[in-house]
């Protein structure tokens, strides 16, 4: 029974939970046991609620009075630890942040309350959302569920492998350049960067401000549409948020379904982005996706964005540009980590905090932005950046005329092993070359799964991009896709992740082949 | 355009950005920097004079709002997090050193 729960969709378990089948508190709990049975290996939660039931068992009582409740009500979901919460510690998985908790919610937190969704835990991330592996939390990596040896990407490494392990429906997640479809493309799930304002930033720690974008992580594109319906809208705390009257997301989703969004659909491949770019399993499973769209009326149109290739450096410059103001905040004075330096002035004592409460790579785009910045350096790299931002803009908007959306590979390889990269930032920051440009024209763009990798049997993932405000048109086309794919495999492609240790219980023994493979640090919390 | 990063020049962006690195970590961040900044250099080689600077994705118009208090959080809630307080405020060390 419990088991049956956490395989679930969203929208399949909310069903269940309208119907009064299933109480909240029981799907609740299902998840909790999950949790408990394999995050020991999985590591996708820094820190899990200890009053989830209470919030559900709230739920099941308003159900029972009576109340018009959201379609999502008494669904369990996942929060990035990048958002802040009141009543759980919000670190962005750094050392720094360590215990910090925050006197308010972060916007789409409160929506998802006001939802009726039930926070279940925070998830793990690389440091202030600096890496494509988790490796650069302060509290140990995340390790994928389809093979515990390999990265969950990254920086939200932690909602993607929560989903994927089955140990929540929904996850929030956020993407400054590639954070929530990245981790998609490696865990066999899906991830939606919205349009820049599509949904509020207020109290989700900045990492790059004219970057960041805060979405929904999720197995089913439907699912992903329902978070979004809740999250996503103005906000008047955010500056940056879009005061636009947004179209249900769900309703999109559903009616893709039916498929009948291919027929005439212009789909664009970039000629810059050649197959020679990516993994062959994944160059294989993009094109498989490419055909199947074609062979239901979808119109296959190349493409050229000749500036997507400098999208990386400018990345690298704007977004430690922004990170190193951003991260000024992180002071040693009004929260966070204190190192005492006896004598030490309050200068020392904060130059002294921040190497300590600092990880490696969150140094490192501190100082290179700080170059950047500097005077003689500005105009040259930073001022740069920003003329190759508005090159790839132009390159999307040629683009945009000529098909109805962009289709990538989600990132050029599938999840590769922990520690193969760690000490190699250039090749680790070459794996967001598809996600990047998204971020910087501010589009939106979603990740699905398009099936397994032949050479290693790892998750790929296909990424749609469309036109500023116009994320509906990414859950018809993902919708259309993910129907015709799940048909073609029998069943979602999460069916053929091999099952998980379970760290307690009476089937235990009976979960296949042993998975006790762990780096030298297993299990570290 | 070759880049110029040199152990002093980390050293100082160190100082800068207030992170007491260690030499350690000096080495160790200039020959990664130095590759990376050799690499993020290409961005020059397409941004001419006539290309206009994107700061922001999406074009945005000024904000107002009514000049309402509102949102206030408590002097306690400001203070939760804080390493060191007293009296209602954020406790620190010295401003100044002793050359100072």
């Amino acid at each position: 029974m419990s088991a049956d729960l956490t395989r679930l969709t969203a929208a399949e378990l909310s069903a269940r939970l309208a119907s009064g089948e299933v109480s909240s508190v029981e799907a609740t709990q299902a998840h909790l046991d999950r949790i408990a049975a394999v995050d020991g290996d999985v590591h996708a939660f820094l820190h899990v609620s200890d009053h989830a039931l209470e919030v559900a068992a709230g739920i099941d009582r308003r159900r029972a009075g009576g109340e018009a409740l959201g379609e999502l009500a008494g669904v369990p979901l996942a929060i990035k630890d990048v958002l802040v919460t009141t009543d759980m510690p919000s670190t962005s998985g750094s050392r720094i942040l360590e215990g910090f908790m925050s006197p308010y919610d972060a916007t789409v937190v409160a929506r998802s309350r006001a939802a009726g969704l039930v926070p279940l835990g925070k998830t793990n991330m690389d440091e202030f959302a600096m890496g494509s592996s988790t490796e650069h939390s302060a509290y140990g990596p995340t390790r994928n569920p389809w093979d515990l040896d390999r990265i969950p990407g990254g920086s939200g490494g932690g909602s993607a492998a929560a989903v994927a392990a089955f140990e929540a429906p929904l996850a929030l997640g956020s993407d400054t350049g590639g954070s929530i479809r990245q981790p998609a493309h490696v865990t066999g799930t899906v991830g939606l960067k919205p349009t820049y304002g599509g949904v509020s930033r207020f109290g989700a720690i900045a990492l790059a401000s004219s970057l960041d974008q805060v979405g929904p992580v999720s197995r089913t594109v439907l699912d992903s549409a329902l978070l979004h319906d809740v999250i996503g809208g103005h906000d008047p705390h955010d500056s940056t948020s879009l005061r636009e009257t947004w179209p249900s997301f769900a309703a999109a989703a559903r009616e893709g379904a039916t498929g009948q969004v291919l027929a005439g659909l212009r789909v664009g491949v970039v000629s810059e982005l050649p197959d020679s770019g990516f993994q062959a399993g994944v160059s294989a499973s993009f094109r498989a996706s490419l055909a199947l769209l074609e062979a239901h009326g979808a119109e296959i149109v190349e493409i050229s964005a000749p500036h997507f290739e400098y999208g990386v450096a400018a990345y690298y410059l704007i977004l430690p540009a922004e990170a190193s103001s951003n991260l000024a905040k992180f002071d040693s004075v009004r929260f966070g980590m204190r190192v005492d330096v006896p004598g030490g002035t309050v200068e020392d004592v904060m130059a002294v905090t921040r190497d300590a409460g600092f990880g490696d790579e969150v140094k490192r785009r501190v100082i290179l932005g700080t170059y950047a910045l500097s005077a003689g350096y500005y105009d040259a790299y930073y001022g740069s950046a920003q003329k190759v931002r508005t090159l790839i803009q132009r390159d999307f908007d040629a683009a945009f005329e000529r098909v109805d959306v962009i289709a990538t590979p989600s990132a050029p390889t599938t999840a590769f092993r922990l520690g193969e990269k760690i000490d190699d930032p250039l090749q680790m920051y070459l794996n967001d070359v598809t996600t990047i440009p998204a971020n910087l024209a501010g589009v939106p763009g979603i990740s699905i799964p398009s099936g397994l990798a032949e050479e290693d049997g790892l998750p790929v993932g296909i990424q749609f991009l469309a036109p500023a405000r116009e994320d509906a048109r990414l859950y018809r086309v993902g919708a259309a896709l993910e129907a015709l794919l799940v048909d073609e495999w029998g069943g979602p492609l999460l069916d053929r992740a091999p099952s998980l240790r379970q760290a307690q219980g009476p089937d235990r023994q009976a979960q296949g082949p042993d998975r006790q493979a762990q780096g030298p640090d297993g299990g570290a919390r | 355009m070759v880049s110029e990063i040199s152990p002093d020049l980390v050293r100082h962006l160190g100082v800068l950005a207030r992170i007491q690195l260690s030499d350690e970590e000096v080495e160790r961040l200039t020959g990664e920097l130095a590759v990376i900044v050799d690499n993020i250099a290409k961005v020059s080689e397409v941004a001419t004079a006539d290309v206009p600077a994107t700061s922001h994705p999406i074009l945005l118009e000024n904000v107002y709002r009514p000049d309402e208090t509102g949102d206030m959080l408590t002097v306690a809630q400001v203070l939760q997090n804080a390493p060191d307080a007293a009296d209602d405020r954020f406790r620190v060390t010295a401003i100044l050193g002793e050359e100072q």
